[in-house]
Parts: structure tokens; C-alpha cells; sequence
């Protein structure tokens, strides 16, 4: 099977400490390379400043990368610049559902104007197509019509996040990009918006890419699992794998922080101590986890740990895996 | 629609004061569109017979010192006045929320240079800046208008750059550029518009001070030239003649200039509260 979005090598460095001549290299995304099948949810974990963001808006080609390329079915899109990508054909295959959906939502459209805007640019629909167009939509994403009328600050959450769904699918995307969706909603509503989720991709054949933070959700929907560490991949392969036998000591310290419901007392976890290494000007001989790592040993001062297998489809980079 | 204007009345009518403004700007308006149509006498008719009358019932506000009708000169004055200080905003507002919009979009090398331009603008006292372009380009009523858009530029493009930076990276842009909207509709299509009242807010707060600038550049002999009815000459004519108990001559006009900069300080007000979302109910 053919990927639908093949990334390779694929990094993002920020210059830092300005004053003209940069003094620091900030690796928020470094030498990344993964791949999404059509049809596949694969998800995207690890702690706040990792880079997930970062690469998630490389995909969707809201940034530009410093360099690696982003093969979406036969064309790279990392050589298109993000200034002129609004324009390209391939604008509508990828697309993105917000984090804070009421933020995504321009404070002076209604409802029925955010969903509609990449309607009339992308596909260039105008009048009743479009009016029709919206409301298949609102009906798919159970926004009720009456509401389309409606600003984003006269809507609940769980309704913003929904027009933020809407507008995202309106121009039929192959990938769909979901930055933590639900991050930002309540716990009941965050199921709804889940299980809507997952109904669309059954209903449009959709590939996701599920940033998240909670580990349970990824468990339930996604196929695959990708987890990151200050801006490198540690740990990736099929969900079950990867969350029933982590081979990364941060993937297994990310799983013992996921709390539980047992009735026997829980055994000993491994804690996290200490801060992150910096990603400004990082060592590249260095593991990145190195000094907050439970199994560090000097060997991983010594070389940076590469992806490598340690099951089917399932690799790790850990020298110890 | 509708919803707007229910709320514009809420804040009309829940403070007095704001009404008395609103109420003000609808004489002020009247003044200068009508004006020389309602003068009781001729502005410029002077009548030594009738010099220094104080205030009565043929004449309101008084004579002047070549018996001139004061109440006359003030009314038709308010035409040239707000004149001024409307086509003065007006250059100040489009010019300043484009400089502001570039800069805090593009940022870099732009934002840089027009940050420059108006810190050295904004590092001379702004009334000495207004004189001094005044004086050196001509004593015309072009340039004080041109004098006080120039010293009012720096508030509008530091606000405007200051609500464009702030928006620029927000999530409904990144939508927007989801959506295939480039750059030019990001910044003409979604920033400006949402910049926009803040803008207009600045526009009447700073509509006031554009009066006074006028006026004071007036007053202090530049600018508009008697026998010009103006506000500012009327109460520097006046001014000499308070020691002697003249005191209506520069009074009446100075009143009504004081109540235009009130009422354009308090619309601002009440327009600051129409615009920002928080305070609807």
C-alpha cells in the first residue's frame, strides 16, 4: 500500500538570540520521518514543547521547513513555499482542526461564514451551492441550522468545536490534521466530539493525524502511534505495541503517569525528575533524553540513539530498547 | 443588525452623560452643515458703533472689538474647524492603520523602519512639530491639517501595529490560511477588519485633540488668518482684552471649543464600549 503523506528526514530549526547574527539554533522538529497510510488515524503524543505542534503546522504547510520533505501522494510539498501554498491544488487535501476552536473562528463571522470561507475559495462556490453546501455540512457535524446565523461568542464550546470540524472537512481533505480537538472541552462533550470523529473518517475515508495528550484516547482510535521527545521521534508502531510494550524509557514513563482505575495498589512507577535538556543548539552526539532518563547510562552521552526496530513495524531509539 | 443597535441605545441611555454627547455631536454636526445659513448676522460685518457690546438679547455671546456678532463668527466657524480636524483624522487614520497593519504583519525590516519614523516623530514635543511644519511649509489651512495628521500618525500606527502583532499568529489566521485565503486577503480580508473598530475608536478619541490642535495653531498666530472666523484667533483676540473686563470676547468661542473636544473625548468613550465585545450583555 502506497502512503498518503510520507515525511522524510524533515526538520525545523529557529534561529534564537538575535540581533542580526543568530547566536542559537532552536531544534523544534529534527529529522523526523514517518509515514500515514489512507484510511489510518495515527497519533501524535508527547509532553508540551516537544515539537508536535511545530510539525503538525509543517504538514499542513503553515510554516516552512529548514529542511527533509513532505511526499503527499506523487508531489513534495516541503519545496513549496508556505507564502504561495494557499494557491496550490493541493490546499484543500490537508487540512486542520484547532486546538481552541473559538479561537480558530474569526470573531467577526458567523457560523456559516467560517465554514463557508474555504467553500468560496478553494472550491469557489457561491449562492445556493453554497448555502446548500453549508448546511450538509452543519448536518454532518451536528451544528443545528439555526445556529449558523449565530458569532462565535454566542456559541458553547462543544458547538464551536464542531464548526471547527465543519470548515476543516468542507473541502473534502485526504488528511486531516486534529490538534488535541479536545483538549479544550468538557470531558462529556470531548466524547461526542470523539466519537464524531471517528464517525466522519468511517463516512470520508480519511487519514488522521491525532495530536493529543491523552493517552487513553490515543489507545481507543488510533492505529499507530508516533511518540516524540524534544523535537525527535523516540518511539513509534502499531497502538497496541507501542502502549502495551514501550520499548522507549519515555514512552514507559509517559504511561505511568496515565492514572487508573485498580483495585490493587499500584506498583512502582518510573518518575520523570529534572527539566528537558535545551533544545536550543542541542548536542547531536547526545541522546536527548540523557540526564532525565531512568536508564541513562554513559553510552548515550556518547552517540544519539537511532530509530531501530525492536518489533513488527514497532521502533525505538534507544540504545537499550 | 438590529442586535447593534439595541445595544448602541443601551449605551446611549445608560449613562446621561454619553446622551449629552450624542447630542452635542448632532448640534456640532448641524453647526457646520448649516451654519452660515443660521448666523443671526453677517461674520464679517463690523460696526464701529457697535464695538465690545457685552452679551444681550441681540446679540448672545456679544461684540467683538470691531463689533462684529460673536455668536455669528462662532456658529459659521464651526464649519472650518471640524473641517480641519475630520480631513486630519482622516489622513491620520488611513495612513497610520496601514503603516501600523504593514509593520506588525511583515514585521522585520518594515516594522523596524516605521517604528524609527515614528519614534522620531513622537520625540519632539508634538505641538513645537506642528508649528514647526506649519511655519516652514506656509501658513495655509492645507498645512494645518497636514501638521496635525503628521504629529497624530504614531498613535494610530502603534495601536494598529500593536493589534495587528497580536493577531497575526492567532488561529483563526492560520484557519484562514487553511482555507487558501494568501496573504494580501489575510491582511485586507481578516486583520483589517478586525482592527478596524479599535481604529475607529482611536479616530474619535483623537478627534478632539486634533480640534485643539488646530485651534491652538491658530491661537498662536499660524494657520488660519483673520478675519477668518476660527475658534482659536477668536479667543487670542480675545485673550488681550479680558484684562479690561472684556471677558466675553474670548470666552464664548473658547466654551464651545472646550464643549467639541468634550464631546469628542466622551463619544470615544461610549464607542470604546460599543465596539468591545466584553461589554455587551
Amino acid at each position: 500500500m502506497t502512503a498518503l503523506l510520507d515525511v522524510i528526514n524533515l526538520q525545523k530549526i529557529y534561529p534564537v538570540g538575535g540581533g542580526g547574527k543568530a547566536r542559537g539554533q532552536l531544534h523544534a522538529v529534527d529529522d523526523v520521518s514517518f509515514s500515514i497510510a489512507p484510511g489510518e488515524t495515527v497519533g501524535l503524543v508527547g509532553e508540551s514543547g516537544c515539537g508536535k505542534s511545530t510539525l503538525v503546522r509543517l504538514l499542513a504547510r503553515l510554516h516552512d521547513p529548514t529542511a527533509g520533505a513532505i511526499h503527499f501522494g506523487d508531489t513534495d510539498l516541503a519545496g513549496m513555499k508556505a507564502r504561495g501554498f494557499a494557491r496550490r491544488p493541493e490546499r484543500a487535501a490537508i487540512q486542520m482542526v484547532f486546538q481552541d476552536a473559538g479561537e480558530s473562528i474569526n470573531p467577526r463571522y458567523t457560523a456559516f461564514e467560517a465554514i463557508a470561507a474555504p467553500l468560496r475559495r478553494l472550491r469557489g462556490l457561491r449562492g445556493t451551492a453554497l448555502q446548500q453546501r453549508v448546511e450538509e455540512l452543519a448536518d454532518a457535524t451536528g451544528i443545528p441550522r439555526a445556529l449558523l446565523g449565530r458569532f462565535p461568542h454566542q456559541l458553547s464550546g462543544g458547538q464551536k468545536a464542531r464548526v471547527g470540524i465543519a470548515r476543516a472537512i468542507a473541502v473534502e481533505p485526504r488528511l486531516l490534521i486534529l490538534d488535541e480537538p479536545t483538549a479544550a472541552l468538557d470531558v462529556s462533550v470531548q466524547v461526542v466530539i470523539l466519537k464524531l470523529l471517528m464517525d466522519l473518517r468511517q463516512r470520508l475515508g480519511l487519514s488522521y493525524l491525532f495530536v493529543s495528550h491523552d493517552i487513553n484516547v490515543v489507545r481507543l482510535i488510533c492505529d499507530r502511534v508516533i511518540v516524540m521527545y524534544l523535537g525527535k521521534i523516540v518511539e513509534q508502531g502499531p497502538t497496541a505495541e507501542v502502549l502495551g510494550r514501550p520499548a522507549h524509557p519515555y514512552t514507559r514513563a509517559l504511561l505511568s503517569a496515565v492514572p487508573e482505575l485498580t483495585l490493587e495498589p499500584p506498583g512502582p512507577r518510573p518518575r520523570l525528575g529534572g527539566e528537558p535538556r535545551s533544545p536550543i543548539n542541542p548536542d547531536p552526539k547526545v541522546c536527548r533524553f540523557f540526564g532525565r532518563c531512568p536508564d541513562g547510562r554513559p553510552a548515550c552521552a556518547d552517540s544519539m540513539p537511532r530509530l531501530s526496530p525492536v518489533g513488527p513495524g514497532h521502533l525505538a531509539a534507544c540504545h537499550f530498547a | 443588525m438590529n442586535e447593534t443597535l439595541r445595544h448602541v441605545r443601551h449605551v446611549l441611555t445608560e449613562n446621561p452623560v454619553t446622551l449629552g454627547a450624542a447630542g452635542l455631536f448632532v448640534f456640532f454636526v448641524l453647526a457646520a452643515l448649516l451654519g452660515p445659513s443660521l448666523a443671526p448676522y453677517d461674520p464679517f460685518a463690523s460696526d464701529a458703533a457697535r464695538a465690545l457690546q457685552p452679551p444681550s438679547l441681540r446679540h448672545w455671546f456679544g461684540t467683538d472689538a470691531l463689533g462684529r456678532d460673536i455668536f455669528s463668527r462662532v456658529l459659521v466657524a464651526t464649519r472650518l474647524d471640524m473641517a480641519i480636524a475630520v480631513s486630519s483624522v482622516i489622513l491620520a487614520f488611513a495612513f497610520g492603520t496601514l503603516a501600523g497593519l504593514a509593520a506588525g504583519f511583515l514585521g522585520g525590516a518594515t516594522d523596524q523602519a516605521i517604528g524609527r519614523l515614528v519614534d522620531t516623530i513622537m520625540a519632539f514635543p508634538l505641538f513645537v512639530l506642528a508649528m514647526g511644519i506649519v511655519a516652514a511649509l506656509g501658513n495655509t489651512v492645507t498645512n494645518i491639517v497636514l501638521a496635525t495628521a503628521i504629529i497624530n500618525f504614531p498613535l494610530y500606527v502603534r495601536v494598529a501595529r500593536a493589534e495587528t502583532a497580536q493577531r497575526k499568529s492567532a488561529g483563526f489566521i492560520e484557519a484562514a490560511r487553511l482555507s487558501g485565503d494568501g496573504e494580501t486577503a489575510i491582511l485586507f480580508g481578516q486583520l483589517l477588519p478586525n482592527i478596524l473598530p479599535i481604529m475607529m475608536v482611536q479616530a474619535s478619541l483623537t478627534m478632539g485633540y486634533a480640534i485643539l490642535n488646530a485651534a491652538g495653531l491658530s491661537f498662536i498666530g499660524l494657520g488660519v488668518r483673520p478675519p477668518t472666523p476660527e475658534w482659536g484667533i477668536m479667543v487670542a483676540e480675545g485673550a488681550g482684552l479680558m484684562i479690561s473686563g472684556e471677558w466675553w470676547v474670548a470666552l464664548f468661542p473658547g466654551l464651545v471649543l472646550m464643549l467639541a473636544v468634550f464631546c469628542f473625548n466622551l463619544l470615544g468613550d461610549a464607542l470604546r464600549d460599543i465596539v468591545d465585545p466584553r461589554r455587551r450583555s
